[in-house]
This record gives structure tokens, sequence and C-alpha cells, in this order.
């Protein structure tokens, strides 16, 4: 991905090879950095996250920002998101867009003209190649054969169904407002619409949840899945009404063994039915293989393919290119109430990337649209450590790991080995870790316990970082120096718009 | 400071036209206003008084004892408005109890004083009223007050009848010979039975029921006639102001501004302004600055004579200057020193660590400040691994050691951790080797990490108290079954009345300290009262236990524990710090062992996956936050071997738990 980005930026460079009239500014001219440390700065590409709000009603475990109102003014929001996917397009100055994911809420309650409008405005302001992946979030009880056909007439060639389980007990006490059967009917439905390009999610870990009822349930999915599957173990979150039952002690909480277990089961039946476990929630089949490299006995694709070519290049497949993408650490373009992003914008002379987050509140957001063209909430300046931090905790979910070339975007003087490769790196002896000529990532085991090896790394991280790291590019701001940059402009970076 | 602020206000009373029934004779410094008061807290500009009207024949010296909550301040309150010491208004509660702990609780900590002028059939007598903690962890306070009486008015509840600490402040008073008038208080409650309590006071302490006052401190009923049985029943103190200067040292307190102010008690002579003093403890010299009464503040004095109770400044810049017990005399003119007092033991030894190690000076500032008006807390200073830089204090007790650190929190704002309490155990040494490291055969363990071995040892030692329980009878039972529990032995059991029943019992201290009086409260609804006075200590069958992870000791948690214990600590203790310790990438193996042989084991399995579902939407930001907190909390864990324990793992497991 990163290759094929630095592709389409260099292309969007080429004269007529921008967006058609819409590419703004200086252009690329400001490319190059200047200072002897260059930002990871400007592949002219992003993904873009368009989030819908609404819901019908709030599943029991749900925390995300959603909100069940009576009418929703879609033509309102449809204008807001809209005009902010321009503005923010126009502020990345982002020449080509890899991906657009339509995520909520329930984006399959909007109207294919909402999608057909948003798509349209991404076209408008940077390139979106004919294959770019665009998904769409749908929920069973919101997905009709007809409202299918809809959205695929309006861009959108990639689905992900939130089945979550195909057993009618277990989706009440989800709160969820579809059945099984209706469940089963959606994905037949979208795989004659998009095949090969639809996804569904399940959950696993639901209080009283035995290890039998989860194969039981995944047998069930896995007779009725396309080429990508999902299984996220269910987070209890905070002030939802799940986690209020099980911490008040009206529902069991699952023990610790029992989920490893599942996860483990899972997996197990996954990698027999052909599935790639490419990040640790995410499978998909009729894909490559990430390594580059001879094989290390720890994949289990090792067998299978002989790996010379370079993953990047392999095509996708199955393969969500837009989660990749947050895995990758690459730039993403957060639209509509509460989207995160992370993106450099040149457009207001930036130089560092930044994290990004737009406001919550729909009605709030809106008039924040409506009157300077976004809704940022919050943004924060990056620093160069803090982007490495990034890179590391989201790279090692994946099968691929953090690739040299990926490190050194972000960190051209401290490589990998500098960091991780000193002798005596317990992780890596206890086999949890591998550094190779792949890059750095985690073995089967470490993946399922990532969350407990993050902190160590972190502290390596921070420790070689100290003394040797360079700091942020010497240098002013083309802009102006507006945005702050910087490790210390990152802490006081805060600023509400 | 809250001390200064209540001065003003009881001065402010005093100035306002007193309502109060005029009293029998106005004070002399109430005639004597109105002298200038500019700076309250100071007695500067106050008049001063002449006591040389009040001769040795007219003076009383007695004390208020009593068991908590049976009305000891508000008897003195009264007594202090019918005397007209302070005016009288509805909001005199505790005048005596100076410390905000003190109000909180509704119990006396430090010892204060009061002379209170009172005339009886055309007389004017002085009354000097030494007030004295309620608590046993004070009674060294209570003996110190006594020396300076000459009797007691033993108060009791009326509806709750004699309880643990009636009876041993009772022998305090018994054995120092003084008189005691036996005063029946709250007798206007409902359920007040004060013949029943009469008839207690006679089986258990031999005074006939007639020399009982029924009165209601509260309502003021029958105070009066508590005065009159002061006069006629204590004997004035039995000395000269001819004599030379002799004066007990009883209590000090410490003036930022004035330095050392000490309590006194004059057994001859007379002391004033100028007088050159030694201190028989020391041999230092010192030069009398002021002398004065207590009021309860304190007022200058022309002088103080024989039998009159007061202050003296001379100058004293520490509390240790002004040992209490030492004798006072004039430079050159030397006297027998009065028998002194056995100086307080720490009975029982806490850990106390800031909560931030970069508070660590700003804490040891309020240590010395505190200790300053406390000596009887031992410091000593300790470091833990885990917790840094900190000290190990001796108090006197449990609570004394709460009100230690209640006071520490309220008055110089520190909040601190403190470990579970431990008891100084001694060891006889066989080695010679070790003796002449020591320097002594016998030597006091404060440190589990200072434990001698068993083979260099011939007996080990802990420190005992003998308990005194007043129960209703229908919880005796299992009454009986916690102290055999705790490794009491009984030592008498005698029926008070047909209903209550008085259990003595030698415990083995450690055994109380940690949640003794909780567990005999709940098992006995609150009814049972507990009391107990130092026993000396007796033989041992003491071992150090270890608490192992993945094999390797951890220092902090090594505990000194009775054979017959050890199981049980160490299983709790394991349990604790399973609890405590996260789920690590290994299993932990947490066990007690006593020597080599291991006695309790809990097992920490090690995490098969810990890694979060999704990262929603690219929001990562919390999650980043996230662990970069656990990575710098990795920075400040406590490696033992290989396994990594977050600091507030131990403070969970050291710490004293609030017992339900």
């Amino acid at each position: 991905m990163a290759a094929r980005g630095w592709r389409l930026a260099a292309a969007a460079a080429r004269p007529g090879g921008g967006g058609p009239g819409r590419a703004p500014g200086p252009g690329p001219a400001s490319e190059p950095a200047p200072g002897p440390v260059p930002q990871p700065a400007a592949p002219a590409a992003a993904s873009v996250y368009v989030h819908w709000p609404y819901c019908c009603k709030r599943c029991s475990y749900c925390n995300f920002n959603t909100y069940v109102v009576p009418a929703v003014d879609e033509a309102a929001v449809r204008a807001c998101l809209v005009r902010e996917a321009q503005t923010l397009l126009r502020l990345s100055r982002v020449k080509s867009v890899t991906s657009v994911f339509f995520g909520g809420g329930t984006p399959s309650l909007a109207s294919p003209g909402t999608i057909t409008a948003v798509l349209e405005a991404v076209m408008g302001a940077a390139h979106l190649p004919a294959g770019a992946e665009v998904t769409l979030e749908a929920n069973p009880s919101s997905t009709t054969t007809a409202r299918l056909a809809g959205f695929k007439a309006a861009g959108v060639n990639r689905l992900s169904i939130g089945v979550q389980s195909l057993d009618d007990v277990e989706l009440r006490l989800l709160g969820r407002e579809h059945t099984a059967a209706e469940a089963q009917a959606a994905v037949e439905a979208a795989r004659q619409l998009f095949p090969g390009r639809t996804s569904i999610d399940l959950l696993f870990g639901l209080p009283g949840q035995s290890l039998g009822a989860w194969t039981q349930g995944l047998k069930a999915a896995l007779g009725l899945c396309d080429d990508h599957i999902s299984l996220y173990q269910l987070t209890l979150e905070r002030g939802t009404a799940l986690a209020a039952r099980v911490w008040g002690g009206a529902l069991p909480a699952p023990p610790q063994d029992l989920l490893a277990d599942m996860y483990q089961t899972a997996r197990t039946m996954l990698l027999a039915a052909g599935f790639r476990h490419y990040e640790v929630s995410n499978f998909a089949r009729k894909v490559g293989c990430p390594y580059a490299v001879p094989p290390m006995l720890c994949h289990p694709c090792s067998r299978l393919s002989p790996h010379v070519t370079p993953y990047h290049t392999l095509p996708q497949g199955a393969l969500s290119t837009h989660n990749l993408s947050y895995w990758r650490a690459e730039q993403y373009i957060g639209v509509g109430p509460g989207a995160h992003g992370r993106f450099v914008p040149h457009g207001e002379g930036g130089c560092s990337r930044e994290a990004r987050v737009q406001m919550l509140e729909p009605i709030a957001w809106m008039r924040a649209v409506q009157s300077r063209g976004h809704g940022t909430g919050k943004r924060v300046v990056l620093s160069p450590l803090e982007q490495l931090e990034e890179v590391l905790a989201l790279g090692l979910r994946t099968d691929e790991g953090i690739t040299h070339k990926r490190w050194g975007r972000f960190s051209p003087h401290l490589s990998l080995e500098a960091v991780f490769g000193a002798p005596g790196q317990a992780l890596q002896q206890q086999g949890w870790m591998v550094l190779d000529g792949g890059g750095l990532r985690c073995t089967e085991r470490g993946l399922a316990v990532l969350d407990s090896l993050l902190p160590d790394l972190l502290c390596q991280l921070q420790r070689r970082w100290g003394p040797t790291a360079p700091g942020p590019a010497p240098g002013p701001a083309p802009g102006g120096g507006t945005a702050p940059r910087g490790s210390s402009a990152a802490r006081t970076g805060l600023r509400a718009l | 400071m809250a001390l200064a602020g209540r001065t003003a206000m009881w001065w402010a009373r005093l100035r306002s036209p007193c309502p109060s029934a005029a009293p029998l004779c106005l004070p002399p410094w109430l005639l004597a206003w109105p002298a200038a008061c500019e700076r309250l807290y100071s007695s500067r500009g106050k008049e001063k008084l002449d006591m040389s009207t009040y001769p040795v024949e007219n003076i009383r010296n007695f004390s208020i004892i009593a068991h908590v909550d049976h009305g000891k301040s508000t008897l003195a309150d009264r007594l202090l408005e019918i005397t007209g010491t302070i005016a009288k208004t509805a909001h005199n509660k505790q005048v005596l109890d100076k410390l905000q702990v003190e109000r909180e609780r509704g119990i006396t900590v430090k010892a204060q004083s009061a002379s209170l002028f009172y005339n009886h059939k055309g007389v004017n007598y002085l009354l000097n009223l030494i007030d004295t903690p309620g608590h046993v962890d004070f009674s060294y306070e209570v003996s110190r007050s006594l020396s300076a009486c000459q009797g007691v008015i033993l108060v009791v509840d009326a509806n709750e009848g004699i309880q643990a600490q009636t009876v041993a402040n009772f022998y305090l008073a018994f054995e120092a010979q003084l008189a005691i008038i036996p005063v029946i208080n709250k007798i206007d409650l409902k359920h007040a039975d004060p013949e029943r309590v009469e008839k207690q006071i006679e089986k258990l302490f031999d005074i006939p029921i007639d020399e009982c006052v029924r009165i209601s401190a509260k309502q003021g009923t029958n105070v009066e006639k508590v005065l009159k049985k002061i006069i006629e029943k204590i004997p004035p103190p039995q000395c000269n102001t001819s004599d030379p200067l002799k004066a007990l040292v009883f209590d000090s307190t410490f003036d930022h501004y004035r330095g050392v102010i000490a309590n006194i008690a004059l057994f001859g002579g007379e002391i004033q302004k100028g007088h050159k003093i030694v201190s028989a403890h020391t041999k230092k010299r010192y030069e009398v600055n002021e002398v004065g009464i207590l009021t309860p503040y304190e007022h200058p004095t022309h002088k103080l004579y024989a039998g009159q109770v007061g202050y003296v400044i001379a100058g004293m810049k520490e509390v240790t200057e002004a040992q209490i017990g030492d004798t006072l005399f004039l430079y050159k003119q030397p006297v027998e020193p009065l028998p002194g007092f056995k100086s307080a033991k720490p009975m029982v030894f806490a850990g106390m660590y800031p909560v931030d190690q970069t508070e660590y000076n700003n804490l040891k500032s309020a240590l010395e400040r505190l200790t300053l008006n406390d000596s009887s807390v031992t410091i000593h200073r300790d470091s833990s691994l885990a917790l840094g830089a900190g000290w190990r204090l001796g108090f006197l007790g449990l609570l004394h050691m709460e009100v230690f650190n209640q006071r520490l929190e309220q008055e110089y704002n520190m909040s601190v951790i403190l470990t579970a309490p431990t008891v100084p155990y001694k060891a006889i040494l066989s080695s010679a080797k070790l003796i002449k490291e020591y320097g002594k055969a016998e030597i006091t363990i404060i440190n589990p990490a200072q434990f001698p071995d068993k083979i260099s040892v011939s007996q080990y030692l802990e420190p005992t108290v003998l308990g005194t329980i007043v129960t209703p009878q229908e919880y005796i039972g299992k009454i009986i079954v916690l102290c055999q529990d705790r490794r009491a032995v009984q030592k008498d059991m005698l029926y008070i009345d047909e209903h209550r029943v008085m259990l003595k019992y030698l415990f083995p201290l450690n055994e109380i300290v940690l949640d003794f009086y909780d567990a005999l409260k709940s098992l006995s609804s609150g009814y049972a009262s507990f009391d107990y006075e130092d026993a000396g200590y007796q033989a041992a069958d003491l071992i150090k236990m270890d608490i192992l992870l993945n094999g390797n000791p951890v220092e902090e948690l090594a505990t000194v524990v009775h054979n017959d214990k050890a199981y049980a600590t160490g299983k709790l203790l394991c349990e604790r710090l399973k609890d405590a310790i996260p789920r690590q990438l290994f299993e932990i193996a947490i066990q007690a062992a006593i020597g080599k042989k291991i006695i309790a084991r809990e097992t920490l399995k090690a995490y098969r996956k810990n890694v979060v579902a999704k990262c929603y939407g690219g929001d990562i930001t919390r999650r980043m936050k996230l662990l970069k907190r656990q990575a710098e909390g990795k920075k400040l864990m406590r490696k033992i071997g290989n396994v990594e324990v977050p600091r507030d793992a131990f403070i969970r497991v050291l710490k004293r738990e609030p017992e339900k």
C-alpha cells in the first residue's frame, strides 16, 4: 500500500494527474520536504471514513457515537457530509483517495442518494481510482435486495454486515433488531450483489456463551460467509446496558481462559477453511501472503506459497483495504460527527501529522460545518515519537507486522533493528516477536497477548528515542507556522476549533 | 491555625456581657478586665493575676476519668461554666478538647488543664481541673495527669454502666491513692438506670452507694453537688510555699513563637518571672520568662505557689527539654526529684511513606512538627524497595496511630501510606557472635528484615497485654471463642451485676493490633467494651515468613508470625497478592514460605489472550493513552525475578485494610 500510495501521489503530481480542476493551493511545489529530516510527508493519498451517526435502536453493548432520533433531516446531514469531505480533502491536499468507508451508526439507513453525494464530493476533490474500495456497513434489518442494489448503483462495492450472531437468543441479549434468519437472508442477498466483497462481523465472549455454542455459531457462519470475516471479542464498555448487567451481577462475566479458548478455536477453524488471519480480529481468504522474505515457521501459510513478491504488490483480494490503511498508519480523513482522522493539513500550512476528531454531537457538528466548512472539534499535532508509537501499536496487530520500509518512512534515522534488535530482547527470545528481513511482527502466540507486549515495546522505543532522537525537523512551517509542530508543540498543540 | 481561632472566639465570648447566672465568685481575670488584648494568642497584654490569695488549703487538684462517651468533656464544660471560667452559652462543647481530631471523634487525646475559682461557704477555692484522655492508648497521659492530682471524678454512664475503660481508669486512680468521687451521668436519658450502676460501682470498686452523685452534665443537674464534693472529699495538696521550689512537669506543648510551654504542678515553693530554674533531668539552667494558669488558655500570673497548677515558659527550645515527669527546682537549691514517669513505650509500629516520593521533605517536616507535641511517637528512618523512603513509627496503640495519621492529614494536609501495624518482638540471642555484634543478649526486633535465625536464638519473646472486656452476658460465648482464637488466656471472669460480665484475658499484642476491637464490637452488636494495659513480654514460638514470587523472596512482605498463625496469615497474604498483581505473560507462583517450607500457594495464571478486539473507526487516541500510561507504569514497577509488581500492589497488600 505504501508504495502504491507513493505511486499514486507521483501520478497526481503529473500535470493533469490530479483531480479535475479541484487541486487546490500551490500544489506539488511544496511537496519535497526542505529539512535534512523530512517529515514522512505527503504521500498525497488518504482513505476517507464517513460516519453516519444514526441508528433505529441502540444495541446493548454499543458505546459508539450513535444517536436514535425520531426523524433525521437527511438532506441537511448529507449536505454537511459533502461539505466537510470537500473541506478536509482540500485541507489535506490529498490527491488520491485509496478507499472510502461508510461506518456508523447504521449507514445502511441512509439513502443511496447520500452515498452518491459523498462519493461525488470525494471524486470532486481528489482522484478516486475506479476500483477503489468503497465499503458500507450494513445491518441485516435494513438490507433488502432493493436497497443493496441502490447502494451498489451509488458506488458501494463492498459490504460489511453486522451479523454479530446466528442465534436468536444471543441476538436479543445484544439488543439487535434482527433475527438469525434475517441475518442469513441479508448475507445471501449481499453475496449476490457483491460476490467476493461481502464481509460479516461476529461477536464472541457473550455473557453465558459456551465454547460449544460459539463453535456451532461459527460453523454456521462459515457455511454462510463470503471471503472475509471479522471476529470481535465482546468488550464490555462503560455506560452500556450490557456492561451494567454484567457488572451488576445479573449476567456472568466470561472467564479469561474461555475467551482465549474461543479465540484459538475460531482461529483454527478459520485457517482450516482457508482464511488468512491478517489482523487480530480479521480473517480473509483468496489473498496473498504478507512475507517478502523466506517464510517464518510460525506462519501457517509458509508452506503454501513462495515468498518472493513484496506483499504490498500482491492483490488485496478480500482484505479490507480501508482497515489496513489504519493499521499501516497511512493517512485517513474522518468525515462526520465523532469521526477520527490522521493526516497532514498541508492546505493550511501544516507539515506534521495531526490527530483530529470531529465534533461528536450531530447538531453541533452540522452547525460547525455550515459556518466554517468542517466540524473538527479537536486537533493534536503528533510528534515523531508519537507517530512511531502509533505505527507500533497498530502495525503489530497485523500478520505482516511493521515493514522496514514503513518504519523508515516515520523514522529515517532510527531503524527497527536499532530499537528492537539489541541482543537479549526477551520478547523475541521468548517467542512473542520476530524481527527479520521482513520487519517486526508478532508470532501467533504474541498476537494473542499483544496488549501485554506493547507497554514493554513502547518503553524500549522511548528509551532508544530519548538520547539519539533527532527531534522534529528544523525550519519553519511552510505556511507561516500556524500549525504547532514538534514534540513540545504536540503537548501544547491541543486546539479547540 | 485552628487553635488560635478558637482562642479568639473564646475571648470574644468573654468580652460580651455574661448572661449566665451570676457566678458565686467572679474569676479574678474577669475582674481585672478590661486589659487590652491585642494579640489574642499571646498572653501579652493580659492583666497578671495575684495567686497568693489561694493558700494551699484552698486548692483542690483533680481529674475527671471515664470511659469514652460517658460525658467527661461535657461535665468539664459545665464545671467551667458554673465557676464562670467560661461564659455559659449553648456552644460550649468539649472546650478542653482543642484538637480538631478530638472534636470530631469525641475523644480527648491531649490532656488539658483549667483553673476554676469557686466560692464555697464564703471561702474562695482554686480548683485545678486536669482533663485526661479517655482511651487506653493514652493511659500514660492519664497517669501523668493523675500525678498532679489528689482526687478524681469517676464518671459512669447511667445507661451503659461500668465499661472496660472505667475499670482501667479506676485502678489507675486507686493505685495512685487518690480520692475517688463516683458520678453517675446522663440520668436524664430514658433508659438510665442509676441504681444498677451504683450497685456495679459498689460491687466492683467497693465504694458505698450513697457516695455516688447522680447528675446530668448535659442539663447541668446536680453539677453543683459535684463541686461541693470536690471541696469536701478531695484533700488539698500536701506542700508548703516556704519550701524550696519543687515543680513537676506533667505535660508540655510547643508554641512556634514562644517555644516550649511546660505544664507544672508545684509541690513546694513558688515560682515567678526572673527565677533561675534547673531541670533535674537535664541539669540545664533556664530563666523563667512567664508563669501563669490555664483558663484553659494561658493566663499569666505574678507567681505560682505551692499546690497550684499552671504553666511556665523558660526559654526551652525543644519539647525534649521539658521531659514529662521531670522536676524543676531553683538554681543552687536542689531538691529530691519527684518520682518520674515511665516514658511511654510504643506498642505498635507501622511504616509510613509519602504517597508521592516528591512529598518526602514536606512529610518529614510535618512529622517533625507533629511529634513536637506528641513525644510518645517514636520515629526511625526506613526505606522500602517498593514504597521508597519513609519511616517506621512507633505508636502507643492503634487509636493513637489513627489519631496521629488524622492529625497529619488535618493539621498538615499530608496524605500518607500507612502499612499494616506490627508489634516489637524480642529475641534472646544465644550466638556469641551476634551478642557481640549487638552488644547485648536481648534485642528488640521492629523490622522483620532484622529477625535473627532460630539457630542463634535461645528464645523469642512477644509483647502481651492484659485486656479487660465488659460485656452483656449474652455475648460471652462468642467473645470467649474470639479470645481463644487470638491465643488469649483467660485470667478472670466476674459478674459485675446480673447482666454484665467483666472478663480479663492475657493477649499477645499482635493478635489485637489489627482488628480485634472491630471483631469484638461487631459480634457484640457494639455492646462489649475493651481496654488493655501493657503486661510485659512472654516467650513465643515465632517464625519469619517470607513471601515468594516465582521462588524469589519479596523483602517488603516478610513478616514475623506466631507458628500457629503462619498458615492463615500466609494464605491471606498470598490471596491478597494474587488480587493485586496483574496477570502477566507467564504463570506466577505466589508462595508463603517458612525457611524452605512452602506453607501456602496461589497461582496467577498467565495471560493467554490480552489484545483489544477493535480500534473503532481509527480512534486510537484513547488506546494510545492507556498503553502509554501502562508503559509509564512499567518504569515504576518493582521487578522481583521476572515478575513485575506495580507499586500499588504492595500498598494494597501492606496497607491496613479497613475492617468491615
